[in-house]
C-alpha cells in the first residue's frame, strides 16, 4: 500500500516531509509516474506538492531571480502563463531554450523545474543551463532553509545533495549579463531524451563564462577548464570591450576542452565517441551564436 | 414524374451516400477521435480477475525446476499455471507449431512465457509472479544468424536451425557483364510499435468452453491454435474482435490468447490480460533483421544482365511467418526490374534472438534496402541518372519476374518514378538564416529540431529515389479465401443491410469499405457492420494488403447473390420476368428503352422486400497460386503485385549526423481507390513507417537481450520527423481483382526508407549500408 499525502501549503509540505522522510515528492509527475507505472519504484508514500501556492511563482531579490520549484517548463519557455511569467523566458534565455526541448506540450505543461532537479538525472534538460548560470538550489526543511551551489547539488546518477527531510523550494539564478545558449542532441527531432546537451552563458560584467554538459557524465557537469580558458582568452585580448570576432584558435580550443570535460559512456542512445565529438561541435556552435549576439547587442 | 428518365444518382437528398470511390466516413471515426472507442485494453467485466505472465530472463537456458508454492499462497491469487497445465498441444505457430504456450524444459529467448498468474488485482498478480522460483541453467545463446547455420552450432529445434532456404535460379547460371557492382547491407530489427498493447478478456462459459475477446489480425487462425492448445473443439472456443489499436503484422501471432483462456478455464472466472508497453516489446514478433549481399551486372547500354544475392533473415527463437518472409525476400529480391539472369539464396534462420515474423511489407522491405542501393551504385558506375537507369530496366505488364511469373496486370514502374521525379522540389532549406534559438528561422524545419543544434551550420541537402513492389494476398499455393454474410431486411420500415465478416479491422478502414461495397451493390444507405467474430467463417488475415481485395471480393459477391434474389422478387411482383433492374438510392430502378440507357424508379426497395429477409453467405477466393519449384524457385507464386515509388529530400547536419526529412513524395498504383482518403492515409502511414526504419526505429539486441524496450528509447517518428507528402494515386485497374483494386497498405513502406537512405548518401557521399542510419554512422565518430 502506498500512502498519498497532499500538502496545501509550504509549511504543511515541510511538516509532512519531516514526519515521512520516505515520502517521494511529486509535482508534475512526469518522472515519478513513469517509474510507478513501470514498477521501477514503489515508495511508501507520495507527497503531492502540486497544490502548494508558494512554489508556483518567481520573484527578484538583490539581482537574483528566485524561480519557484513548481514553475513548469511551459512557463519557462513562455508558451504558457500570464505576462509576468512570460517575462521569465525573456530573462532566463538559456533555461527557456532548454525547457522548449522537453517532451511534448502536454509534458511541458505538467513538468516542473523542481521535479527536474529532484530526479537529478544526468539527462535532465534544465541542468546544463543552471550549471552555466551558476544557479543555487534553495532547499528547506522544518529545520530551516539553505542554498546549495548547483555544482554541489548533483552527487551521482540520479542522486542529489538533498537531505531526507528536505524539499526543493526554488532555484536562484543571477541572470548572466550576456547571451545564453543551449543545444541538445536527440535521435529524433522532438520528444527525445538528450544524447548529449550543452549550455553556455556569457557574463561580460563579471568577465565570466559558464558551461554545462548533460548526458555525458554520471552527473551534469561544468567544463571548468573550458570556462576559464575562454574567459581568460576573451579578457586578455580585451574582447569583452572590443566585441571583435573570436579568433578561430580560441573557438577550437574551447570546443576541445568542452569535449575533454565529458566522461561519456556507450549506451542505447549513442556511443561515447559520438557524444564527445558532438559536444565539441555544440560548444563551437553555441559559442558562435552567443558571441554573435553579444557583438550585435552593441550595435 | 420528372425523375423518370434520370440516371440513378447519389445526389438525391436523404438517399445513400458513401458508395465506392467516395471518401465515406468511418463508422468508428467519431468514437476514435473523441476517445470513446473501446480498445482491447478497455475490456471490463465486474467479476473479472487479472492475468500476468512470468517471462524468461535468459535468451537460452534449461529450466531445471519451477516452484510456484509461494506465489500460489499469496492472498488474492486464484491460479498459478505452468507448462504442465496446458491440456492440449503445448505448441503453436502460424506455419510451424514450434512455439510452446508455456516453456517446458528450455527457454529459447529472453521474454519467453514460463508461467501465468491470475489474481484479483494486476499488481497482486505481478507480485505473486515475482515469487515464482524458476531454476535456470543458462546456455550460450546463438545470436548470429549466419553462425547459426554452422553444423557445429547448437541445434535450437529438433530439425536444426534452418527454417527455410529458398533458391531462385533463372537464366544463365554463369552470367558475365561489362559493369559489375557489389554491396553488403544490413537491416535492423524494427518493431510494429502499435499504440494499443496486446489485450484480451477470456470468459468461461460454464460448460468447458470459453469466449475470448481479443485484439488480433485473424480470428480464425487464433481460434485454431487456441483450440489445439486447450484440447477443445472450435465450437467451444468463440472469438470476438476487441478494439484494435494498430497491428502492422504484430498481432498475427498469438500473444495472451491461450494464456487468458487457460486461466479463465482454470479459475472459472473472466480473466483479463493487458501487456504493459515494456512487455509488449516481448509479447509480439518483430521485423526480421537481415544481412544482405548483392552482386549486379549490367551492360554498357544500361540494361541489367544479372543479379546474385544471398540474404540471411534472423527469425529468432520460433518460426512464426519466417517461411513466407523468406518467400517474399527471394521471389521479389531482384526488385521491380527486368533481370534476365537471377541467382538468389534466402535463408530464414532460428537463433536465440527475439522471434521475428510479420511486419508490413515483410521480405520486400529488407530486400529493397539492398537492391535499391545497388541500383544507385550501378547508375553511378554507368554514368546514368538514377531514375533514368531504373526506368530503363523497369518491369511492365508482360514482363517476366525472377520466378518466371509473367506480370499480367498493369505494372507502371517507370511511370511512378517519372511522376515523383516531376513533382516540385521543396524550397531551399532555412539553414543559415536563423538567428539565436527561436528568434530567427524555424528550428523545427532543421535537423535536430527544437534541440537547437544547428542554425544551418553543417547542413547539406540530398535527394534520393526508390521504387519497390510487394505481393498482395497469400502466395505460393495457399488457399486464401474470405467469408462474407450479407443480409437485407426491413427494420422499422426501412431497408437495412447487415454485413458480417470475421475480417479484423485494425485501423485501416475495412469496416468503411464493407459499408461502401454494400451500399454500391444493393443501393441501400443504411449498412450495419456486425461485430467481427468467429460466428461466421474465416476472412483470412488482415495482412498482406489483402482484405479490401479478398474480403471486399467476398462482400461484393454476397451482395450480388442477395441482389439477384431481390430482383427475382421484384420481377415476380412486377410480372416482368425479363426486366433489367438496378438498385440505387433505396430504390429499384427499371431500365427502359431498347438501349437500356434510361431508367425509371419501379418502387422502393423496402416495399418490394416487405417481410422477406434475404441472407447469403459466401466463401470467395482469389485466383489460385502455386508453390515455387524447390530447386529453381520458378512458378506462379503471387496473385497480384503492387508498386510504389518515392522521392525523398533530406537535410543532413554533416557534423552531428542529425537528419531532417524535408519531403517524402510518393506515387502509387492502387488499381481502384475504393475510398480515396483511406488510400492516402495508408500511403502516409506506410511512408512514415518506412522513414522510421531508415533513420531511427531499431530494437537493439545484444547477446539476445532487448536493450530498449520502451518508447523512451525505441523511437518512432513524431510530427516533426515526418514531412508533408505529395501523393499521386494512380488507378490502373487489375482485371483479375474485384473493382480492379490493388492492395495499398504495404508498398509505401517498402520504397520510402530506401529513398531516404539514397538521399542521405547523395548528401553525405557515404556508403551508409546499414539501417537505421544512426548519427555516428554519418559523423564516423
Amino acid at each position: 500500500m502506498m500512502e498519498f499525502l497532499r500538502a496545501r501549503t509550504w509549511q504543511e509540505a515541510l511538516a509532512a516531509k519531516a514526519e515521512r522522510r520516505d515520502a517521494l515528492p511529486i509535482a508534475g509527475g512526469t518522472d515519478v509516474m513513469v517509474e510507478l507505472n513501470f514498477d521501477r519504484r514503489r515508495p511508501a508514500a507520495l507527497l503531492d506538492l502540486s497544490p502548494v501556492p508558494e512554489l508556483r511563482g518567481w520573484h527578484q531579490a538583490d539581482g537574483w531571480l528566485a524561480v519557484g520549484a513548481g514553475v513548469t517548463y511551459a512557463e519557462l519557455t513562455g508558451e504558457r502563463g500570464q505576462a509576468e511569467r512570460r517575462e521569465l523566458g525573456r530573462r532566463l534565455r538559456g533555461l527557456a531554450i532548454a525547457a522548449r526541448t522537453v517532451g511534448s506540450p502536454q509534458i511541458r505543461n505538467r513538468g516542473t523545474i523542481g521535479g527536474n532537479l529532484g530526479s537529478a538525472s544526468p539527462a535532465g534538460d534544465c541542468h546544463p543551463s543552471l550549471l552555466a548560470a551558476r544557479a543555487e538550489v534553495e532547499v528547506a526543511s522544518v529545520r530551516g532553509s539553505r542554498r546549495i551551489g548547483i555544482d554541489d547539488f548533483f552527487t551521482g546518477v540520479k542522486r542529489s545533495a538533498l537531505a531526507p527531510d528536505e524539499l526543493i523550494a526554488a532555484v536562484w539564478i543571477r541572470p548572466p549579463s550576456g547571451p545564453e545558449q543551449f543545444a541538445k542532441i536527440g535521435t529524433r527531432n522532438a520528444m527525445v531524451i538528450a544524447v548529449a546537451a550543452f549550455a553556455l552563458a556569457l557574463d561580460p560584467e563579471r568577465g565570466l563564462v559558464g558551461t554545462g554538459i548533460g548526458s555525458a557524465a554520471p552527473t551534469p557537469v561544468r567544463a571548468l577548464a573550458a570556462e576559464s580558458f575562454l574567459a581568460g582568452a576573451i579578457g586578455d585580448a580585451g574582447l569583452w570591450e572590443s566585441r571583435r570576432p573570436l579568433p578561430e584558435p580560441v573557438m577550437s580550443e574551447f570546443a576541445a576542452l568542452v569535449s575533454a570535460a565529458a566522461r561519456p559512456i556507450d549506451d542505447v542512445r549513442g556511443t561515447a565517441g559520438y557524444r564527445r565529438h558532438a559536444l565539441g561541435v555544440l560548444a563551437r556552435r553555441t559559442l558562435g551564436w552567443a558571441w554573435r549576439d553579444y557583438c550585435e547587442e552593441a550595435r | 414524374m420528372s425523375r423518370a428518365t434520370q440516371q440513378p444518382s447519389q445526389s438525391v437528398s436523404g438517399q445513400p451516400e458513401g458508395l465506392i470511390g467516395t471518401s465515406a466516413r468511418r463508422p468508428d471515426g467519431r468514437l476514435k477521435v473523441t476517445g470513446e472507442f473501446a480498445y482491447g485494453s478497455d475490456l471490463w467485466m465486474d467479476d473479472m480477475i487479472w492475468g500476468v505472465t512470468l517471462r524468461s530472463p535468459h535468451p537460452y537456458a534449461k529450466i531445471k525446476s519451477v516452484s510456484i508454492g509461494a506465489a500460489l499462497a499469496t492472498g488474492g491469487v486464484y491460479a498459478v499455471l505452468t507448462a504442465q497445465d496446458v491440456p492440449g498441444d503445448n505448441a503453436y505457430g502460424l506455419e510451424h507449431a514450434d512455439q510452446p504456450v508455456l516453456a517446458s524444459g528450455v527457454v529459447r529467448y529472453a521474454g519467453e512465457p514460463v508461467a501465468l498468474v491470475a489474481a484479483d488485482h494486476p499488481e497482486v498478480a505481478r507480485r505473486a509472479a515475482g515469487k515464482i522460483v524458476v531454476e535456470y541453467e543458462p546456455l550460450d545463446p546463438v545470436t548470429d544468424p549466419v553462425a547459426a547455420l554452422d553444423p557445429a552450432a547448437p541445434r535450437l529445434h529438433p530439425g536444426g536451425n534452418l527454417v527455410r532456404h529458398l533458391k531462385i535460379r533463372k537464366g544463365d547460371p554463369e552470367p558475365a557483364a561489362e559493369v559489375v557492382v557489389t554491396g553488403c547491407y544490413q537491416v535492423g530489427m524494427q518493431d510494429q510499435a502499435f499504440l494499443g498493447p496486446e489485450a484480451g478478456l477470456a470468459v468461461p462459459d460454464g460448460n468447458g468452453g470459453v469466449d475470448l475477446y481479443v485484439s488480433t489480425q485473424w480470428l480464425h487462425v487464433d481460434q485454431k491454435q487456441v483450440c489445439a492448445a486447450l484440447g477443445l473443439r472450435p465450437e467451444q472456443v468463440r472469438l470476438t474482435l476487441a478494439g484494435v489499436g494498430g497491428a502492422f503484422g504484430g498481432r498475427e501471432d498469438l500473444s495472451m490468447h491461450v494464456h487468458a483462456c487457460l486461466l479463465a478455464l482454470h479459475t472459472g472466472k473472466p480473466v483479463k490480460m493487458v501487456y504493459s508497453r515494456e512487455e509488449s516489446f516481448f509479447g509480439h514478433v518483430h521485423r526480421h533483421p537481415a544481412l544482405i549481399s548483392y552482386e549486379h551486372g549490367a551492360g554498357r547500354d544500361g540494361k541489367l544482365v544479372y543479379v546474385k544475392a544471398v540474404i540471411h533473415l534472423d527469425g529468432g527463437a520460433y518460426a512464426s511467418s519466417t517461411s513466407a518472409v523468406v518467400g517474399n525476400a527471394g521471389t521479389m529480391g531482384a526488385g521491380p526490374y527486368v533481370v534476365p539472369s537471377v541467382r538468389i539464396d534466402v535463408y530464414g534462420v532460428y537463433t536465440n534472438n527475439p522471434p521475428c515474423g510479420a511486419m508490413r511489407g515483410f521480405g520486400s522491405v529488407q530486400a529493397a534496402f539492398g537492391y535499391e542501393a545497388q541500383m544507385d551504385k550501378l547508375a553511378a558506375a554507368l554514368g546514368l541518372d538514377p531514375v533514368q537507369f531504373r526506368c530503363l530496366n523497369a518491369m511492365e505488364m508482360g514482363s517476366s519476374g525472377p520466378t518466371g511469373q509473367v506480370i499480367d496486370s498493369p505494372a507502371p514502374v517507370a511511370e511512378l518514378l517519372r511522376r515523383v521525379e516531376r513533382m516540385p522540389l521543396p524550397a531551399a532549406g532555412s539553414g543559415g538564416s536563423g538567428g539565436s534559438a527561436g528568434s530567427g528561422g524555424d528550428l523545427r524545419q532543421l535537423p535536430g529540431g527544437v534541440g537547437n543544434t544547428t542554425h544551418g551550420e553543417g547542413v547539406v541537402r540530398g535527394v534520393g529515389y526508390a521504387v519497390g513492389y510487394k505481393n498482395v494476398g497469400f502466395s505460393e499455393g495457399y488457399d486464401d479465401y474470405s467469408t462474407a454474410r450479407v443480409r437485407l431486411e426491413n427494420v422499422a420500415g426501412e431497408p437495412v443491410v447487415s454485413v458480417h465478416t470475421a475480417a479484423a479491422e485494425v485501423g485501416q478502414g475495412l469496416v468503411t469499405i464493407e459499408q461502401q461495397i454494400c451500399r454500391t451493390e444493393l443501393g441501400v444507405g443504411q449498412v450495419v457492420v456486425v461485430p467481427k467474430d468467429t460466428g461466421v467463417g474465416s476472412a483470412g488475415s488482415t495482412s498482406a494488403s489483402r482484405q479490401t481485395y479478398v474480403t471486399g471480393g467476398a462482400v461484393k459477391h454476397a451482395c450480388e447473390l442477395v441482389r439477384e434474389r431481390l430482383f427475382t422478387l421484384v420481377r415476380l411482383r412486377l410480372e416482368l420476368p425479363g426486366a433489367e433492374l438496378v438498385l440505387a438510392d433505396n430504390l429499384v430502378w427499371l431500365r427502359t428503352g431498347d438501349d437500356g440507357a434510361g431508367a425509371g424508379p419501379a418502387g422502393l426497395i423496402g416495399d418490394f422486400l416487405g417481410d422477406e429477409v434475404i441472407e447469403e453467405t459466401v466463401q470467395w477466393r482469389h485466383r489460385k497460386t502455386w508453390p515455387v519449384d524447390p530447386q529453381t524457385g520458378q512458378g506462379f507464386a503471387h496473385v497480384q503485385y503492387a508498386f510504389a515509388a518515392h522521392r525523398a529530400v533530406v537535410d543532413v547536419d554533416l557534423e552531428l549526423g542529425l537528419v531532417k526529412v524535408v519531403a517524402l513524395d510518393c506515387a502509387q498504383d492502387v488499381g481502384k481507390a475504393l475510398n480515396p482518403q483511406a488510400v492516402v492515409g495508408q500511403i502516409q502511414g506506410g511512408s512514415a513507417q518506412g522513414l522510421g526504419l531508415a533513420v531511427m526505429e531499431e530494437i537493439q539486441v545484444r547477446d539476445g537481450m532487448i536493450k530498449n524496450p520502451s518508447f523512451t528509447d525505441y523511437l518512432i517518428p513524431t510530427i516533426l520527423d515526418v514531412p508533408p507528402m505529395r501523393i499521386d494515386v494512380l488507378e490502373y485497374q487489375d482485371p483479375h481483382a474485384p473493382y480492379g483494386v490493388r492492395g495499398v497498405g504495404e508498398p509505401p513502406t517498402i520504397s520510402s526508407g530506401p529513398a531516404i537512405v539514397a538521399a542521405l548518401r547523395a548528401a553525405t557521399g557515404l556508403e551508409l549500408n546499414r539501417v537505421p542510419v544512426r548519427p555516428h554512422d554519418i559523423t564516423g565518430t
